[in-house]
């Protein structure tokens, strides 16, 4: 017997089925309500005000230097839940597997999600499993949602947003844009970037003291910093500048841009926090990140300016520049 | 990264600045701004994204002229490829190709479609794809100018090679040393000097600008991409209109040498003739751009499918042709930003992220 | 148009490839367009080409006159 791939029937709820959730779904995340397979997960929770999220996955490749889709897809929503103000609790977890998937490639994501998970404290309460043929997905796609208790004293509202306040970044932007180009194979690099796949409540936990001082959070993904900065400017009477000198960017993500044409501002990340906070805490912020593993490179990166909706970026040479919304699609350039 | 950090610098950056101005009014009898065309879109990439033109005094004036490689290129070279993906050939080409709108389509939207289009870091790709599907035939779509063309004609000499009998060209080469003729002798158009390109002087090297200054009496020099090798052009550029003695400066030494690449010249004249070509926005200029030899026909899109480059057409309202020679500034455009946008271009100055309009778009 | 950085040749595979490196980011490159490649020497990549040689000491020259104009730099 050959090498075991996912096969149709192990979605076609009969004895593959079954093995498939027995041997590998339920040995990973059976622990708690999962155990009994229930139609829907049955949550107790004593508190009134929740947050939920919803979030899909198709990366490809799957697997990228730093991390694979399993890790993506808990910290993807996760993270969505946590900028929103949210203790991650409880994800759902559904995965549309494609006929033929290496059985080898599936543990090793459900490994990564339920480690993932445990390191993010969320228990997967409910799941689906579906398997579809051949050239009807690409190998595997994730959805994940995710319920969260709120934190107190929290209230996150662009509206909140003043001239003057602090932008803060937890770490070096778009190493998880440069680690997923240098993995897609028509790309030959071979440098050490790694993507940041991390969650980022740990970082929100640790700004919790000066919660009402915090206006908003955001997680740079897709379209990176400059698709949220734009997003959470876009009709306010508020804009952004951002200081090149000050964007915490890694050597290897800036040669890679730099090789292949792209802004870094572009590059998604997966485990990075931007906020905007009162400049009186930022300082306060900005050590109690710097204390974490995921915080290190923490830093003041620009603030809040009058200039209603616009996102500018202060340059090395003293230029200014707009920093504008992504096409959507990063193509290397050769121009 | 020391060679490209240490070519960002703000302290060098405003003592340059401040050299251009004290140049810039020394300059005798100007009542307005010296006009730099910068011809190449990696230089008015990355004027705008460095943001010089706001570090610049407003006696100095940057247009941005015809080297945007996707800005020039005829649509009817996006019609020929997408009919050619229409027939079943995977495509292949350089990102910055995918948005450009042909007369209907635009790659990107012929691949929504379900033609074939493969997006190459490297000419040299597209050999790799050939050699994986030898089932399916490969067409490499070759824009670009003088530092371009060598890398992708090796590839029909990999071919020749490696027989591999499944790949050919769709060639759109253009030449910078004919455009700036042709900018020059244009009567409506007012250039006070050239900021030649960095990389396509890395190939053809200095001397064929020397005609244009003898010719035209106008500056042409050579600049590096990184903010402060363009302020350095700009700097050597005002003082020779101080000193009122134009001639060709190599401001990038470290990289052009005055005869250019050999190997690559010899590459290039192996597999490619001069030809008349259209550019979009100055018209025909004769021996403006390369072409696969005869001898090399199989290797040739054009032969090998039998297709032929149709005319073409444009949105009659828009102005990229006047941008390109710098006669109006795309704020000039009635398109320009309420209906010609980058997820919505009308004209390839818009497409191209390169492209004068997208520059403006985005960066001021 | 024109894209191209410079990196520095780590290892030769071959008379006319070889890898070349900016900060971490390696790539193997066509080297065939320069003449004599080295280990060591940088040059100027574009396209998955190496199209020229960087001159080093023109290089150095040059950051070392924009030092000189830093200095010269008072906010």
């Amino acid at each position: 017997m050959g090498e075991e791939h996912i096969q149709l029937a192990h979605g076609g709820g009969g004895r593959l089925s079954n093995e498939l959730i027995k041997g590998e779904i339920l040995p990973r995340f059976g622990e708690g309500t999962l155990a009994a397979l229930p139609d829907a997960a049955s949550l107790v929770t004593p508190c009134s005000h929740l947050v939920f999220s919803t979030d899909s996955f198709v990366v490809q490749p799957l697997e990228f230097p730093g991390g694979n889709i399993g890790h993506l897809a808990v910290h993807g929503t996760v993270n969505d839940v946590a900028v929103a103000g949210g203790q991650p609790k409880w994800l759902s977890l559904a995965l549309i597997i494609e006929d033929g998937l290496p059985m080898v490639i599936l543990r090793r994501i459900l490994d990564s999600i339920r480690d993932a998970a445990a390191n993010c404290h969320v228990q997967i309460v409910t799941g689906d499993t579906k398997v579809v043929p051949r050239g009807q997905c690409d190998g595997l796609y994730i959805n994940t949602s995710g319920i969260g208790v709120a934190y107190p004293g929290m209230d996150l509202s662009a509206h909140r947003i003043r001239p003057g306040d602090h932008i803060l970044a937890s770490g070096n932007i778009g190493d998880h844009g440069a680690a997923v180009m240098t993995a897609r194979n028509n790309i030959q690099f071979s440098g050490e970037v790694a993507s940041d796949t991390a969650p980022v409540s740990p970082l929100v936990e640790a700004s919790l003291r000066w919660a009402s001082h915090i206006r908003f959070m955001r997680d740079p993904t897709r379209g990176g910093l400059a698709a949220i900065l734009n997003e959470i400017a876009s009709g306010e009477s508020f804009g952004f500048m951002l200081e090149e000198e000050k964007l915490p960017v890694s050597g290897t993500t800036n040669a890679i841009c730099e090789m292949l044409g792209f802004d870094v501002l572009h590059l998604p990340s997966e485990g990075r926090l931007v906020m905007v906070c009162d400049s009186a805490v930022s300082a306060s912020i900005l050590e109690a990140w710097q204390s974490l593993p995921t915080g290190a490179e923490a830093c003041l990166i620009g603030e809040v300016t009058e200039e209603a909706g616009r996102v500018v970026l202060e340059t090395t040479t003293g230029g200014h520049r707009m920093v504008d919304v992504p096409r959507g699609e990063l193509l290397p350039r050769i121009c | 990264m020391k060679y490209i950090s240490k070519f960002r610098n703000l302290g060098a950056s405003r003592v340059l600045a401040e050299q251009i101005q004290d140049l810039a009014s020394r300059i005798e009898h100007v009542d307005q701004p010296v006009q730099i065309m910068e011809v190449c879109g990696t230089h008015t990439m990355a004027i705008g994204r460095h943001g010089i033109r706001n570090v610049l005094p407003a006696e100095v004036e940057l247009l941005s002229g015809p080297g945007c490689p996707v800005c020039v290129t005829d649509s009817g070279y996006i019609d020929a490829a997408i009919e050619l993906a229409e027939k079943g050939v995977v495509l292949a080409t350089f990102g910055d190709m995918l948005y450009v709108p042909g007369s209907e389509l635009s790659l990107a939207q012929s691949r929504s479609l379900g033609a074939s289009v493969e997006v190459c870091y490297s000419p040299a790709e597209a050999v790799d794809i050939a050699i994986q599907n030898p089932d399916d035939e490969i067409v490499f779509l070759a824009v670009g100018f003088e530092t371009t063309a060598p890398a992708v004609v090796s590839i029909v000499q990999m071919a020749q090679e490696q027989n591999v009998s499944n790949l050919s060209l769709l060639v759109a080469f253009k030449l910078v040393p004919p455009a700036l003729e042709a900018l020059m002798a244009d009567p409506e158009v007012r250039i006070d000097a050239f900021l030649c390109p960095a990389h396509v002087s890395a190939i053809i090297g200095c001397e064929p600008y020397e005609a244009v200054v003898r010719k035209h009496h106008v500056p042409c020099v050579v600049a590096g991409f990184e903010p402060l090798d363009i302020l350095l052009g700009i700097r050597g550029i005002l003082q020779q209109l101080v000193d009122k003695s134009p001639s060709v400066e190599n401001q990038y030494n470290r990289v052009v040498r005055h005869s250019g690449n050999k190997r690559a010249q010899q590459l290039m004249d192996r597999y490619l003739e001069p030809a008349d070509v259209d550019w979009r926005g100055l018209g025909c200029i004769p021996e403006s751009g390369l072409r696969l030899r005869q001898q090399f026909a199989d290797y040739d899109a054009i032969h090998r499918f039998g297709i032929s480059i149709p005319h073409g057409s444009y949105d009659p309202r828009c102005l990229c042709g006047d941008v390109i020679k710098g006669r109006v500034k795309p704020t000039q455009c009635p398109l320009f930003k309420d209906v010609c946008t980058p997820e919505n271009p009308i004209g390839p100055c818009m497409v191209s992220e390169e492209g004068t309009c997208a520059a403006y778009y985005k960066y001021s | 148009m024109c894209l191209g950085i410079p990196m520095k040749i780590v290892q030769l595979e071959s008379c006319d490839r070889g890898v070349v490196d900016l900060d971490g980011a390696l790539s193997t490159v066509n080297l065939s367009l320069v003449e004599t490649p080295q280990e060591g020497e940088y040059v100027i990549v574009h396209a998955g080409y190496a199209i020229e040689k960087l001159d080093t000491k023109e290089a150095d020259a040059r950051i070392e006159m924009f030092e000189d104009l830093e200095r010269l730099y008072s906010p």
